[in-house]
């Protein structure tokens, strides 16, 4: 299989690999996937509280490039961004992006996942209401 | 100088030998006939080489020449051997004795026989890849035709007890089949000191060329018979329908002279090549082999990395280093080896592993490169796993309540 230019360079140079400190109230840890289907993904936000903004994001992840790259994309795309954006991000901007081979859209599902995680564990800290989401078929 | 990429997926296929292609060359123009003409030269050179070469191939395996079929490959050896003898021994039973570890070409083979009315039964193995043999024994019963166990698994290269498998199958009266593809050539096999009554292999694997392969038949003590699977022309002591590739025999052949002619001097170069990889590699913490170190082809390791995936791990040096691994990240069903599960290996593990399969080209400086390219990748990729992290905490993952999707 032939992986894109993109999807190669965040697997070979993976931004924002790190952990935040998860006993901080401001900062929102999503862990999602399973050992045993290959994949798992911790992906960590620092919010701002005063704007709601996402000023850090760190992600580790056990799997293959696409779901590396996958997770790497969505820290990016995480910093800067107000938590209400966030959760706007759809898995297939991100299969677009990195040009994902169809047998590949299901880590894309995973880092969305894993952002919709991290912000509820942030909301959850902070006395706000879980979101419901959708339940998908990966 | 080092030539990239290395070539470490010999269980996958193998180069063809220069020698082998100068041999072959001469019948794809000059004797191109077809060996079943029997009434002009052109034939008759044909049927020479053929002769020729199915001593050559025969002499490997201590057979007689009258006792190899051509075929395509060992995946049609495979088919012909059980569903010959499922259709010729009919009267005698219908139950045939399999392991769960095989290949999919003997395994899918079975399920066939299964839907059209046969019975089967697929033995356990043990955490080292090797079956049970007084559960073999056990699962002998008097409608048993066959048991299909293979030499050396191709995943692991784990080696199975042939010995005492055929002595249980003479003892019992029923006929003894191997798939010896990942066998033949590098290791010694001998049908008859083994007790071997059909044995499927392939030139491809002894870098002889793609689609020729063979079935052993045991002609004498017991006389085995196959039904053929393709009606024609009668080919093959009419077991085998179809023109012969004469230049892939020919090449065959060439490849089996070869190897016999290498093989000491070879596995001895290979498994010090394989061992110095393989210890280097079980630096690394949690690192295992999988399979039986005892009973293993020379050329072969398969070792898990804990915490990192297969796929992602070859990622980072697949354009230089080729090897394969037991993740199925790829396929549509994301299960990983069936044969690494079977082992019993939970699926992290499973997904967490690499075959390397080591051949007549690989060279010290290889090893070398690909010692410090894997150690390096599986390092890097353990810094960004969050399994890693949990356990370098000392977290016990399986307290951790995964999102199973």
């Amino acid at each position: 299989m032939s992986y894109s230019e993109k999807l190669i360079d965040h697997y070979q140079n993976p931004k924002n690999v790190g952990t935040l400190d998860k006993a901080k109230k401001n900062v929102g840890t999503g862990l999602v996937g399973a050992p045993e289907c290959g994949d798992v993904m911790r992906l960590q936000i620092e919010v701002d509280d005063a704007t709601g903004v996402i000023t850090d994001a760190k992600f580790k992840t056990f799997g293959c490039g696409s779901a590396i790259a996958s997770s790497s994309l969505a820290t990016e795309w995480l910093k800067g961004k107000s938590v209400d954006d966030a959760l706007k991000i759809d898995n297939m901007e991100i299969v677009e992006e990195l040009n994902l081979p169809p047998v590949k859209i299901h880590c894309s599902v995973l880092a969305e996942d894993a952002i919709k995680a991290a912000i509820n564990d942030y909301r959850k800290k902070n006395g706000l209401e879980e979101l419901q989401f959708e339940e998908r078929i990966h | 100088m080092l030539k990239l990429p290395i070539y470490l997926d010999n269980n996958a296929t193998t180069p063809c030998d220069p020698r082998v292609v100068e041999a072959m060359l001469p019948y794809f123009t000059e004797h191109f006939g077809n060996a079943a003409s029997r009434n002009h030269p052109f034939g008759w050179a044909a049927e020479e080489a053929v002769d020729y070469a199915r001593e050559q191939v025969a002499k490997l395996i201590g057979a007689d020449p009258k006792e190899i079929i051509f075929t395509s490959g060992a995946t049609e050896a495979d088919n012909l051997a059980i569903k010959g003898v499922y259709d010729m021994y009919a009267s005698k039973g219908n139950h045939v004795i399999t392991c769960v570890t095989e290949h999919k070409a003997v395994l899918d083979t079975c399920k066939h026989i299964e839907k059209s009315g046969g019975e089967v039964t697929y033995l356990p193995v043990n955490n080292e890849g090797l079956i049970d043999l007084a559960e073999l024994e056990a699962a002998i019963r008097p409608t048993t035709i066959l048991i299909a166990i293979m030499y050396a698994n191709n995943e692991t290269g784990t080696v199975m007890p042939v010995r005492e498998i055929s002595a249980i199958a003479r003892k019992k009266g029923v006929l003894f089949f191997t798939d010896a593809t990942q066998a033949v050539g590098k290791v010694p096999v001998d049908v008859q000191k083994d007790g071997i009554d059909l044995l499927a292999f392939s030139a491809h694997k002894m870098y002889g060329p793609k689609g020729i392969g063979a079935l052993y038949v045991r002609r004498k003590n017991p006389r085995v018979k196959v039904t053929a699977q393709m009606d024609g022309g009668g080919h093959e002591r009419g077991m085998r329908s179809g023109t012969l590739n004469v230049p892939g025999i020919v090449g065959f052949g060439k490849a089996c002279e070869l190897a016999s002619q290498e093989m000491e001097t070879e596995s001895k170069r290979l498994s010090a090549l394989r061992d110095k990889l393989e210890s280097a590699l079980l630096k690394l913490e949690e690192a295992y082999v999988n399979g039986s170190t005892a009973h293993r082809l020379p050329h072969v390791a398969n070792i898990s990395f804990k915490y990192v995936e297969g796929e992602g791990l070859m990622m980072g040096f697949n354009k230089n280093i080729a090897l394969s691994s037991g993740s199925a990240c790829t396929s549509a069903s994301l299960e990983p080896s069936y044969v690494l599960k079977a082992l019993g290996l939970g699926d992290d593990l499973a997904h967490s592993s690499l075959r390397f399969g080591l051949g007549r080209f690989t060279t010290e400086e290889q090893i070398d490169y690909t010692i410090e390219h894997v150690s390096g990748t599986v390092n890097k990729l353990r810094e960004m796993s969050p399994l890693w992290e949990m356990f370098k905490e000392g977290i016990d993952l399986n307290t951790i309540e995964w999102a199973h999707h």
